[in-house]
């Protein structure tokens, strides 16, 4: 079996009384594809923002390819080769889509590289004709895509991906999920996501996540059969 | 992207040239020295605030550190190139300090403002009750409100005695000033400066592409505290003294106007907004009738009112539609509506 990339022991975050996150343990191998669903309110994002180390867990720990990077900055989480998207878009409005992925690739690589790199990311993403656009007069389905490239610029080994399909038209969906698969040859992929038609269409192992605890984790098809999950989340109407 | 950096630096080179040589011939070069020295000093907040997002209140604070270490080094050295040195450095090590402290502390915007503001305030106070002779730095009185006087002036590296000022210090100050926008130029080109306009845009997003943002935005800050020092070296060279007003509430507030009123975001625009600024106030000085920074504030609120980008984006503008518009339009926004390279 590929090796743990991504591991978590009892991860827990309380906000003041509330407990978003209850004691999760997860497990993630190298060049998987994992999805977290469950309700709105489950614990889903602030879960993925203690694995990119945005907020630092009340309890439990995480490890990264064996090391523990519980507590650190999302500087040093990224710079091992962690890919991440956040929910809310989140780029470089005023720069234009190649410097922002170009910025993506520099990190790890000369700056000639890294334009040769943005090149690359931008006509594998299709994003040729608006690369000296600025970010902040892109559509929004642009806009998530150059996120994509930002992560793909970065070459990483794991990607944490918090629903990146979200407000997207089907065929700009069907063209993430493709990208998502593309993906899972050189790196492990999370992806936290709300839609199940996407997540029906990735075919992965699901983790299902309902008030801040793990609820089942299986293949998509079995977790959708499950009478439990249909009741706390299929039956909330989604 | 080659050409474009040859072809921009080309141009600041001979539109440089040009205003040094040409302006002589039309203004008093004693007061063209104090143009280029407050539009080095906006330079630098230029460089910080408008490409890395920090808004300094207190960039007084590194000019005043700057002028004050070039005096007392004068006294106790004697030659001044030591002296003009140590005026980079001992601002540059103090805004590394104080910026360490402000960005690996997550403080937010206003925090920062505030403790940059609060930061010259102190050296104000403090510099202003030094009067007595136990305030001494080697042979270096500090002179309380009255400053320090008759320190070395600027002179030929390695000779003493010939001293620069009048014509020679203003050509030496205008191509210091010169040499420093190349350098900006080539910092905000380099990797390091488009990361950190990057930073400008999106903190957030930079750290979680694995940028220490903390200390990127520490080195820029130090960087621009050097440059603010080089400027109030050279101003000390020029008044021949310096005293507490440096560290002002009002110098502060003016450099800020500077930015603001030349075009914040572009590299040309806080010296030009220095430069004009600094003209009218001496020309509405000459009145005497009329309170300075009550005019400054009309200026300010004008600009923000109707010219909201500054004087740079505009002059691009006019520039591109005099040429035919052969120039690229306005790319980069500042942080705040600000645009164009000038
Ligand atoms: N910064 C915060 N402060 C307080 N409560 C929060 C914060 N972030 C999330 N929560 C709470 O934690 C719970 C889980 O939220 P979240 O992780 O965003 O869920 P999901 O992404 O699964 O929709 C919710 O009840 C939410 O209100
Ligand atoms: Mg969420």
């Amino acid at each position: 079996m590929a090796e743990t990339v991504l591991e978590t022991e009892g991860l827990t975050m309380r906000f003041g009384g509330v407990v978003a996150v209850d004691g999760v343990s997860l497990k993630v191998r190298a060049r998987e594809l994992r999805c977290l669903i469950g309700p709105n309110g489950a614990g889903k994002s602030t879960c993925f923002k203690c694995l990119c180390g945005l907020l630092k867990p009340t309890e439990g720990r995480v490890f990264l390819r064996g090391e523990e990077t519980t507590g650190w900055d999302p500087h040093r989480i990224a710079a091992l080769g962690v890919g991440i998207k956040m929910q809310v878009s989140s780029v470089m409005d005023g720069l234009s889509v190649q410097e922002n992925i170009w910025m993506a690739a520099r990190r790890h690589m000369d700056a000639r590289a890294a334009t040769d790199k943005a090149g690359e990311v931008i006509d594998r993403l299709a994003l040729g004709a608006i690369a000296r656009a600025d970010l902040g007069r892109l559509a929004h389905g642009e806009r998530q895509r150059v996120e994509l490239g930002l992560v793909l610029a970065q070459d990483p080994w794991l990607v944490l991906l918090d629903e990146p399909a979200a407000g997207m038209t089907a065929e700009e969906v069907a063209r993430m999920g493709d990208i998502i698969r593309e993906m899972t040859r050189t790196a492990a992929v999370v992806v936290v996501e709300h839609d199940m038609q996407f997540i029906r269409s990735l075919a992965s192992t699901v983790t299902v996540f309902h008030r801040g605890r793990v609820l089942v984790e299986d293949h998509v098809d079995r977790v959708m059969a499950d009478p439990v999950v249909r009741d706390v989340y299929l039956g909330k109407g989604a | 992207m080659q050409g474009d950096a040859r072809r921009d630096t080309g141009l600041a080179v001979i539109l440089g040239a040009v205003l040094i040589l040409g302006l002589p011939l039309i203004a008093d070069t004693n007061m063209l020295t104090l143009l280029v020295v407050y539009g080095m000093l906006a330079l630098s907040l230029g460089l910080i605030w408008g490409f890395g997002g920090i808004l300094c209140f207190g960039q007084a604070a590194f000019f005043g550190l700057g002028a004050y270490t070039f005096a007392i080094a004068g006294i106790n050295i004697g030659e001044s190139t030591l002296p003009l040195i140590l005026a980079v450095l001992v601002p540059a090590a103090a805004a590394a300090l104080l910026g360490a402290f402000m960005f690996y502390g997550r403080l937010g915007d206003v925090y920062l403002a505030v403790i940059t503001l609060v930061f010259s305030l102190i050296l104000f106070r403090w510099l202003s009750t030094t009067a007595g002779p136990a305030y001494v730095i080697g042979n270096a009185r500090l002179g309380g409100y009255n400053g320090i006087p008759g320190f070395p002036l600027l002179n030929v590296p390695g000779y003493p005695r010939w001293e620069l000022w009048g014509d020679p210090l203003y050509y030496v100050a205008a191509a210091a000033l010169l040499i420093v926008f190349l350098l900006v130029s080539w910092l905000l080109r380099s990797s390091f400066g488009r990361i950190a306009i990057g930073i400008r845009e999106n903190e957030e997003r930079v750290s979680l592409l694995g940028y220490d943002i903390r200390a990127r935005k520490t080195v820029l800050f130090a960087i621009g505290a050097g440059i603010a020092g080089l400027a109030g070296a050279l101003f000390a060279a020029w008044a021949e003294v310096v005293t507490p007003s440096l560290f002002g509430l009002q110098q502060s507030a003016e450099i800020i106007i500077w930015c603001i009123v030349g075009g914040l975001g572009t590299r040309f625009g806080p010296v030009l907004g220095a430069a004009v600024l600094t003209w009218v106030k001496i020309v509405l000085g000459g009145q005497g009738a009329i309170d300075n920074m009550l005019v400054m504030g009309l200026i300010l609120v004008l600009f923000v009112l109707f010219l909201p980008r500054g004087i740079a984006p505009e002059l691009a503008r006019l520039w591109g539609w005099v040429t035919g518009g052969t120039r690229r339009p306005a790319r980069r926004r500042a942080p705040r509506g600000g645009t164009a390279d000038g």
